[in-house]
This record gives C-alpha cells, sequence and structure tokens, in this order.
C-alpha cells in the first residue's frame, strides 16, 4: 500500500490523528483512547497487515509523557510509526497491545519501570531491570538520586 | 625451602622479587614468628594452597569473556593450577568477579562470598569491578567498586585486562598466600594490636 | 501355602514445585535467573528475572556525546561490539548527510563480517560445552583467537576497541591486515569441517535437537524474533538484505532459511552463517580502495532536531538505534532495540512441556547475551 493511501486509511479510522514531518517514516499522533482501535485494525485488516512491532519506546517530554510505536508489515514492506502523548504525570496510563502483540509484553514493563507509564489490562505490570521497592522512575527527566549518581 | 628476611625483601621460591611490582604491599603482609616446626609446616601448606586455587564461576559481563579466553589453550591457566572452575561456592577458593556489579547483584555476592569456607580470597578483574570503570558518572544502579561488598586481595585494572595480566593476578595472589603463617609472632609492643 | 498380604501403595501426589536457576550459574550464560516452575521433570512454566547487569546506559547516554556514546555500546553487546558501533556511526552520518569514503565502507564491512564470525564460535564454543562436550569449547575458542590477533594488530584491543568514529574509522588498517584475513579465511574454512564431524552430525546431538523448542513463522514475527532464531523458523528478517547499508547491495550472499523452527535449525542457520561471511570476506578483501580513513567532521558534532532510527544485523538480530535530538550536543533521548531482549520473550513459550534438561538446549540456541537484555 503506498503512503498516501496509508494516511488516509488512519485519518478515516481517528480523525483527531496528526500527521508529522517526519523524513523516514509515516509517524502519527493518537489520543491515548483510539490508540488500540487504530492498531486492531491495521493488524487485522488484509491490505495493511501491520504484524510486526520492531520498538516500543517511552519518552519524557518535559511537559508531557510519551510512548512511541514503530510498526511494519512483513508481507508488504511498509512501516508506520505512532505517538500516544499522556499530559498526566502523576498518574499516565495507555491501553496495552500486548495481547496482538506478544512482543510488548516485555517492552511495555521496561517502559512502566523506567517511566512509570501504566498499560491497562497488560496482566503482570511490574518491574522488570530495577527492584520491586525501588522507588522513582530513573528515565525521567526530573529524577533525582544523591545517594546513586555521581554528576561528572 | 624459604627464607624470610625483611632487609634483603621477600625471598620466594620461583617468583623472582624484582620481575614484580607492588612488593612494598607485600612485605606489609610479612609476620615474623614460629618455630622450625611450624614454619616447615607453613611452607608446606602454603605450598599446597597456592599452586591449586580453584574459582567460582563467576562472570557478569565482558571480563567474563576474557576470562574464558585465558581458560582457552592459547594462555591456558591451568598451569598455574587453576585446572577446574567449580560450580559451588561451598568448593571453590577464590571469587574471581570479572564484570560490573549492579545494586540488584551485590546481596547476590555477598551471599556468594559468605558459603565460601576460609581460606577464600577474591581478585577484582577489570576497571568494573576494581571501581566502577566506564559507569561511575552519571549512572544510578552500578556499585563503584566491589570492595565495597566483600574484602579483595587482588585487584587486575584494564578493559577487558588482556589475559597476561590476569596471569599475573593471579601470580601476585599465589605470593600473597604463599606468606600466610599460622602463628603470629608475640607483639612487642601490646598497644600496636 | 502361605497368604499373600497386600499392603496398599500410597499413590504420591505430583504437585508443581519451583526451583531456581540463580544468577550464578555455570549455564545461563551470564547472570539471568530462571524461576523455573516444574512438574517432576516437566517444564511447566519458565519465568525469567532480569536487572542484575542494568547498568543504566540509556540514562548515562544522555549526558555524553556522540563519539563518546560509540564506547559505551561496545560494552552492550560485547560479542559484536563493531556492530554495535556502526549502528551509532551510521545514525550520525545519515542525520548529518555526510558521505564515507569507500575505503571505509569496505573495511567497515570486513570487519563486521569478522565480528559476525567470532560471535558464532564463541556461540558454538558454549554451546556445545552447555551440552556436555568440553572440545567443542577448546576448539571454537583457540580459532577465536586468531581474529583477535588481527584486530590487535590493527586497532590494539583484543575485543573491545571502538574503531569505528562518526566519519570514518579511528586510524588506518595495518599493512599486513590483508594478508592475515586471507591466511585466516584458509585455516578456518579446513578448520570448521571439523565443527561438522564433532557436532553437527553426531547422534547425540541430534537427538537432543530436533524437535526440541519448535517455533513456527508466526510466533516469531508476533514476537518480534529476529536474527538466527527468527531465520530458523522461516522468517525472512535479515536487514542486510531489507534495509541494506555499508556494501550489502554490492556484494553477493544468501540469507539462510530454514523451516522447522527447532532448535537444530538454528543451529544451522548459525553454522551456514559463519561460512557465508567468509564468502562475503574473500569478495572484499582484495579490492579495497585507496583513499582517507575518516571524513572531514567537525569537532563537535551536533545533530539537527528530530528524530532518527538507524537498524543493523548484529549476531543475535536487528539491532535498532532510536535517537530523539533537540539540537545539543547530546541526545535528548538515546533508545537501544536490542535483539536479545525481544529473543527472552519466547523462552518461557517454546520451553513448555518440555524437561529441564531441554531448556538448557534451548536457552543455548537463543543465544542469549544478557548485557544486550539489561543494558
Amino acid at each position: 500500500m503506498d503512503i498516501e493511501k496509508l494516511k488516509e486509511r488512519v485519518i478515516t479510522l481517528v480523525p483527531e490523528a496528526q500527521l508529522e514531518d517526519n523524513k523516514q517514516f509515516v509517524s502519527f499522533v493518537i489520543p491515548s483512547d483510539k490508540f488500540r482501535l487504530v492498531v486492531e485494525n491495521l493488524k487485522s485488516s488484509e491490505d495493511t497487515a501491520f504484524d510486526y512491532l520492531f520498538c516500543l519506546t517511552g519518552v519524557d517530554m518535559g511537559k508531557d509523557l510519551m510512548v512511541v510505536y514503530h510498526l511494519s508489515s512483513t508481507k508488504y514492506g511498509h512501516e508506520i510509526v505512532f505517538k500516544v502523548k499522556l499530559s498526566d504525570r502523576e498518574n499516565p496510563s495507555v491501553d496495552t497491545i500486548s495481547d496482538l502483540y506478544r512482543a510488548a509484553d516485555f517492552y511495555e514493563r521496561e517502559v512502566y519501570d523506567l517511566l512509570g507509564i501504566k498499560f491497562n489490562n497488560h496482566g503482570d505490570m511490574r518491574r522488570i531491570f530495577l527492584d520491586e521497592n525501588w522507588k522513582g522512575y530513573p528515565l525521567r527527566k526530573d529524577y533525582i538520586d544523591e545517594i546513586n549518581i555521581v554528576e561528572l | 625451602m624459604e627464607e624470610r628476611s625483611i632487609e634483603m625483601g621477600v625471598k620466594i621460591k620461583s617468583m623472582k622479587y624484582d620481575e614484580f611490582r607492588d612488593n612494598e604491599t607485600l612485605e606489609t603482609f610479612i609476620k615474623p614468628g614460629g618455630g622450625i616446626l611450624l614454619s616447615t609446616l607453613d611452607d608446606i601448606i602454603d605450598w599446597g594452597r597456592s599452586n591449586s586455587v580453584w574459582p567460582l564461576t563467576f562472570a557478569t559481563s565482558c571480563c567474563g569473556i576474557e576470562m574464558m579466553a585465558t581458560g582457552a589453550s592459547r594462555h591456558d591457566f591451568a598451569r598455574f593450577g587453576i585446572e577446574v572452575y567449580r560450580a559451588s561456592p561451598r568448593q571453590a577458593d577464590v571469587i574471581v568477579v570479572a564484570g560490573t556489579i549492579v545494586n540488584k547483584m551485590a546481596p547476590v555476592l555477598k551471599r556468594l562470598y559468605d558459603q565460601m569456607s576460609e581460606p577464600k580470597f577474591v581478585i577484582a578483574m577489570g576497571a568494573c569491578a576494581v571501581s566502577g570503570g566506564p559507569f561511575y558518572y552519571n549512572c544510578y544502579h552500578v556499585i563503584r567498586g566491589v570492595d565495597h561488598v566483600i574484602p579483595v586481595d587482588v585487584y587486575i585494572p584494564g578493559c577487558p585486562p588482556r589475559p597476561e595480566a590476569l596471569l599475573y593476578g593471579v601470580m601476585q595472589l599465589q605470593r600473597k598466600i604463599k606468606l600466610n603463617k599460622m602463628v603470629d609472632a608475640p607483639k612487642i609492643n601490646k598497644s600496636n594490636r | 501355602m502361605k497368604e499373600v498380604i497386600h499392603t496398599p501403595v500410597p499413590k504420591v501426589e505430583e504437585e508443581e514445585y519451583h526451583i531456581n536457576m540463580g544468577p550464578q550459574h555455570p549455564s545461563t550464560h551470564g547472570v539471568l535467573r530462571l524461576v523455573v516452575t516444574l512438574q517432576g521433570e516437566i517444564v511447566k512454566k519458565v519465568q525469567p528475572h532480569c536487572g542484575y547487569i542494568h547498568r543504566g546506559i540509556e540514562k548515562m547516554c544522555e549526558k555524553d556525546t556522540y563519539p563518546q556514546i560509540i564506547h559505551l555500546t561496545d560494552r552492550m553487546d560485547y560479542l559484536s561490539a563493531h556492530i554495535n558501533n556502526h549502528a551509532v556511526c551510521l545514525l550520525v552520518e545519515n542525520a548529518l548527510q555526510i558521505e564515507v569514503p569507500e575505503r571505509v565502507k569496505y573495511i567497515r564491512t570486513i570487519m563486521d563480517e569478522l565480528a559476525r564470525i567470532q560471535s558464532h564460535q564463541l556461540w558454538w564454543a558454549s554451546f556445545g560445552m552447555d551440552l556436555g562436550g568440553l572440545t567443542c569449547f577448546f576448539y571454537g575458542l583457540r580459532d577465536r583467537e586468531k581474529i583477535l590477533d588481527i584486530w590487535e594488530e590493527t586497532t590494539g584491543g583484543r575485543f573491545l576497541q571502538s574503531y569505528y568514529t562518526p566519519g570514518g574509522l579511528m586510524w588506518d588498517i595495518h599493512p599486513d591486515f590483508q594478508k592475515n584475513v586471507k591466511a585466516f579465511i584458509k585455516y578456518f574454512r579446513k578448520k570448521i569441517r571439523d565443527y561438522d564431524r564433532i557436532l553437527s552430525g553426531n547422534v547425540i546431538f541430534r537427538e537432543r535437537s530436533i524437535n526440541v523448542g519448535p517455533l513456527s513463522k508466526e510466533d516469531a514475527i508476533n514476537y518480534a524474533i529476529t536474527g538466527p532464531s527468527g531465520r530458523g523458523s522461516g522468517f525472512s528478517c535479515d536487514v542486510r538484505k531489507h534495509h541494506p547499508y555499508a556494501l550489502y547491495d554490492k556484494v553477493d550472499f544468501k540469507e539462510i532459511l530454514y523451516h522447522e523452527g527447532d532448535t537444530l535449525a538454528r543451529y544451522l542457520v548459525r553454522m551456514d552463517e559463519m561460512h557465508e561471511s567468509m564468502h562475503i570476506i574473500e569478495q572484499l578483501i582484495d579490492n579495497i580502495p585507496e583513499g582517507d580513513y575518516t571524513a572531514k567532521m567537525k569537532a563537535v558534532i551536533k545533530l539537527p532536531a528530530g528524530e532518527y532510527y538507524q537498524r543493523v544485523e548484529s549476531a543475535r538480530g536487528e539491532l535498532g538505534v532510536y535517537c530523539i535530538s533537540d539540537g545539543n550536543k547530546t541526545p535528548y533521548r538515546m533508545k537501544f532495540r536490542t535483539p536479545s531482549f525481544s529473543n527472552l520473550g519466547v523462552l518461557d513459550y517454546i520451553s513448555r512441556e518440555f524437561k529441564i534438561a531441554d531448556l538448557v538446549v534451548i536457552g543455548g540456541s537463543l543465544d542469549l547475551v544478557i548485557p544486550d537484555i539489561d543494558r
């Protein structure tokens, strides 16, 4: 499917999607409540068939938190990037896609561990790298740790 | 067999004093004392212990691969007595901490060290185990030096240290073991204890 | 006649119990903790606990400049150290749109393929050792020393070198480089036949690996298993073919695919990949063009604001580097999509209903490097 048709398909599914200016991939910002709908549709339709999730990243943008999904199709070769912005820093949460893509199981646990973003209906939302009783989320920009970090 | 005379430097058979560095630290381990019988017994026991230190299989990261390469056929360390790797800490003599130790791993390392039986030794191999290495600054999870957790006998710098450096470190440990004594000399000035 | 008295034999209840293959273990290839739920000897569930070597590299990258990040990526997957460096260098060069000289591309491709051979040699050595054949350990490491000699002559370091830099290489290759690489290939082609005779054709090995740990193609795509583990199930995911970089679109090599999806298929993919890597090196080694070993770069590298994604094929799978830059000399966020992290997710799924001894075989065939998981 070529790029223009892909863009139209996403906009038809979610009219609030905003196209981003990215030279490498087709990239959309999706509101967090419509996100799962888009991904389910793109995975199950025969003409898009996005079956390979190759990267899931959590970013702290300063004011909001953001989750970036990189999806690809092994049948057609096209790729797409979705971004979900979360403005609530105290209890950020977004729907999980770990039942659609089993790779997301570990990726989402890592994002929770380092940034504190919870994924609803994940089933096993606990820390993966740090200890169970570690306080704070290290990858956030306002993470202060006097004991452990030695500043240069 | 071996003479211990502090004025001329430590004499250990087949390990020449001049070929090694850091002899000052070695001289602080010399404790004079013991009669003829006990010092002969010391010599035999130390000879046996130093020539057959068996390590624990413990490797966290990159230095572990250099340790495996030291055990392979080119730089064979079985000829130094490190013949067998023991999987269980209760059967091991030395723990070669090869790799970075992080906050989550430190209690595990302490438990392994406690399970080893005396006499036990520790070699800190690589920059990460000596002082935190490349992960010293801006890192929230790394322990800056394994001597915050367990007492260390020999430090080997390098990132990763060459196999020849690991063999040199093992030889320094052997020199240190050969100076062990069973009986301490009576102290002349008791307040210095 | 004596009466036979039957005493009733109590029925032993089989419950599930958990054992801990702790962080310090001879066969977990590093510090990985597996909590295995067993019923008798059958594995019911495997829960991996990672984080015992989590050094926070992504957080450190936010305070380091781009040439300094190269030294950290070396230590992430230390067996394909050159390939990790290549990913970050390509990211910077594509973002600034710098064209590196041809000589640099040739040398980088040859060094990458040597790294791949060296990583597979170490994998074969430790895989054989886990199965009980200690000979494999000595043979594999003996041949790996030849590659480390070649590297040491050129770069000074045996196995972590940080030789690539954004724009080119740190310095030029040694004059004896081409001669030594050709001598190595001639030597290794003879030795790799020994490897096949010891392990690949061995009846004990085949009994232990055929139909053990099967993974279908759809599952491999869903779990994002890339690299030789995915290609053993028929998932065509070689980044060198699909998104070529350096000189991979100009050399002739096959992408190795097997369709059975079991441990033997994953093993054979890696053995064939060693042959293909030697074939790639042979096509390039005599034709290295003359030229500069680095392009002209500014002293301080600043990427324009935006996001960049670069992927390369490391010895374990697809390594992705995702960078968000805000125009400064340090990145705003640097994320490494490492292959071993996704490959770990499938260990539970494919080892159910096999015995505990098979768990070690399956873990070895996935070729996990633990600092790659934890970063």
